[in-house]
């Protein structure tokens, strides 16, 4: 995190204050991140997570502190060229209309795009491969309704991936998938930051997966930086203890040396 | 990549050749129709007399009554389809629609308005398509922005809107029924139950301009509408200015729903059904839906306007009683089945 050169600093955002209708969330939060890199923003509900993923993915102009896209200002990036670079998968995936599967990841390709092209055989190739990654080729006729709802995440990750994005920014990427699926995401993004150095920035509930698949966390509480750093640096007992208000346990797994976190306290009922 | 890139399902997404072959039987079928539309109607005429004998009733038959009106049924029924087709993807709502959603009550009454007042103090004759068009648009804004509650657009509330702004324009529009003198009362009716009588060539090109100005812009638009289909966030993280395509399929619809009233009354339900049925067995990629919604809107108002015509021959039923007897039950319909799965919307 320390040595950064400034060619592969992907995003940087500097001392951000943001909130909704001057409400304010957060209160001069910074990150970074490289290319390649997967940063994990963890916190309590209300901490501020989403919104400073939604400052990130421009849906949100903060009040004060800057956002750069490769070492340029967000602001002064085009809208489209800002969607061939970055892409975002928000919690919310309700669709209107009875779209396919396939018809959705193309939508990722739509930045790239002038207005009355057709998706061309290379765009098609690249939303097949963003099927593929996600294991949702047998899906691809399929409405995006009847889908379950992991299926139905993976296809927006799907979608995202369509954008050939430098950047994704992905909200509770995970939440509410089973295990086998929280894996599988988090195995596929880790593989596109090494293959195509893409930097990932997700908000994460899940501390177990934010200490086992992320380069580095940000803990935010109050809508301020706790701790940013490594995972073993940023989740502490101390740390956790104090912005979840609840005793933890952090140790490690012993088969693979990986930080475990656990609440540590046994509910009343059961003492 | 991890598998070999080829075509996961040819039939899941659209293609070049598949619009066009979509939009040929969508085509063959409007002709049919148009043909019977002008084939069949109150009197009997042979169209070889028509077309040979320039002196015969059939000719006057067919060029002066029957063709303008099947011309004015294909442009009326395009306009108002396409229309509904757009705004059904503007507030991510298939049941949105320019009658539902009040803005044609708004054009009839700006229409009326026009008609009403320029007989008084005078005005051009594009007074009261320009009126009409004036009036959509500002009761398209104020239903939508009614209509936003915390800077949502709500489902219920948009449709609830809509039907307040239905009720007041027809009870403005009787209003103004009652205070001027009968010579307008004709007229006046004409537009609250929507008819095809009586066009000129003049009126039914007029009419098809801006429709067709309001439809390429519908259609320059067609790929950010399936955009807009995941949220107005989604859309604008894929590159659209959401705004602006708000503001844009505004204008145009308005322009188009303002036109095709001024000359037809109040239609409705041709926005809904028709949009609705291709969206069921075409998909719902608006660069399809759009051209297709024209087509097919054409070819179901003729086809309404013919079942008009010779229904209770030689009287005749307005053409906007035919669609809104078909529609009523089509929209309930619609509704029960939305009702029930709160996410589809």
């Amino acid at each position: 995190m320390t040595t950064t050169s400034r060619e592969t600093v992907a995003m940087r955002a500097s001392a951000i204050h943001a909130g909704y209708r001057g409400v304010p969330v957060l209160h001069g939060v910074s990150i970074e991140v490289q290319a390649g890199e997967m940063l994990a923003i963890v916190g309590p509900n209300g901490a501020g997570k989403s919104t400073l993923l939604k400052v990130l993915s421009g849906s949100i102009t903060p009040a004060a502190g800057s956002v750069e896209l490769f070492g340029r200002p967000l602001n002064s990036i085009e809208r489209r060229e800002f969607a061939r670079t970055v892409a975002s998968v928000g919690q919310e995936n309700a669709v209107a209309f009875r779209f396919t599967v396939l018809e959705i990841v193309l939508m990722g390709r739509a930045p790239h795009l002038g207005a009355f092209r057709f998706e061309s055989p290379h765009d098609l190739e690249i939303a097949t491969a963003a099927l593929d990654r996600f294991d949702l080729r047998h899906l691809a006729a399929r409405h995006i309704q009847e889908l379950s709802g992991g299926e139905r995440k993976r296809a927006f990750l799907a979608r995202a991936l369509a954008q050939e994005p430098k950047i994704a920014l992905l909200d509770e990427p995970t939440a509410f998938l089973d295990l086998k699926h929280v894996a599988e995401i988090f195995a596929r993004f880790r593989e596109l930051c090494a293959e195509h150095g893409m930097a990932v920035v997700a908000t994460l509930h899940d501390l177990n997966a934010a200490a086992l698949y992320a380069d580095s966390v940000l803990l935010l509480a109050d809508g301020a930086a706790v701790a940013y750093g490594t995972p073993a640096e940023v989740l502490t007992a101390e740390n956790l203890r104090r912005v979840y208000e609840t005793d933890v346990y952090v140790g490690r797994n012993p088969s693979t040396g990986a930080l475990i976190v656990l609440p540590a306290a046994l509910p009343n009922s059961r003492a | 990549m991890n598998a070999p890139a080829s075509n996961p399902a040819p039939e899941a997404h659209l293609t070049r050749a598949r619009l066009l072959s979509i939009l040929s039987i969508l085509t063959i079928l409007l002709i049919v129709c148009a043909i019977a539309g002008l084939l069949f109607g109150t009197a009997h005429i042979s169209l070889e007399r028509a077309v040979s004998d320039p002196d015969s009733p059939d000719h006057a038959i067919f060029f002066a009554a029957r063709l303008p009106r099947v011309l004015m049924g294909v442009i009326v029924g395009a306009m108002l389809a396409a229309v509904g087709t757009a705004l059904q993807a503007l507030v991510r709502n298939p049941l949105a629609e320019g009658g539902i959603l009040g803005i044609s009550g708004g054009g009839a009454l700006g229409a009326i308005l026009a008609l009403v007042l320029s007989a008084k103090i005078g005005g051009g004759e594009a007074t009261v398509p320009l009126c009409a068009f004036g009036a959509a648009l500002l009761s398209t804004v104020a239903v939508y922005r009614l209509a936003m509650v915390d800077g949502q657009l709500e489902p219920f509330t948009l449709l609830l809107v809509g039907v307040i702004f239905n009720a007041f324009w027809g009870a403005a529009i009787m209003l103004v029924n009652s205070v001027v003198n009968f010579y307008y009362a004709h007229s006046i009716l004409f537009w609250l139950m929507g008819s095809l009588e009586a066009p000129t060539y003049g009126e039914a090109a007029m009419v098809a301009g801006l429709g067709l100005a309001g439809f390429a812009v519908l259609m320059y638009r067609a790929r950010d509408l399936n955009l807009l289909s995941l949220g107005d966030e989604s859309a604008a993280e894929l590159g659209v200015d959401v705004d602006r395509l708000r503001r844009t399929i505004f204008v145009a619809t308005s322009v188009m729903i303002g036109a095709a009233v001024s000359v037809s009354g109040i239609i409705s339900f041709v926005g809904l059904i028709v949009p609705h049925t291709l969206r069921l067995i075409f998909g719902a990629d608006h660069r399809l839906l759009l051209p297709a919604s024209l087509i097919g809107g054409a070819a179901f108002m003729v086809a309404a306007d013919l079942i008009a015509r010779v229904a209770i021959a030689p009287a005749e039923i307005p053409v906007g009683a035919i669609t809104a007897l078909c529609g009523g039950p089509f929209f309930i319909y619609m509704l029960r089945r939305e009702g029930r799965k709160p996410f589809s919307l």
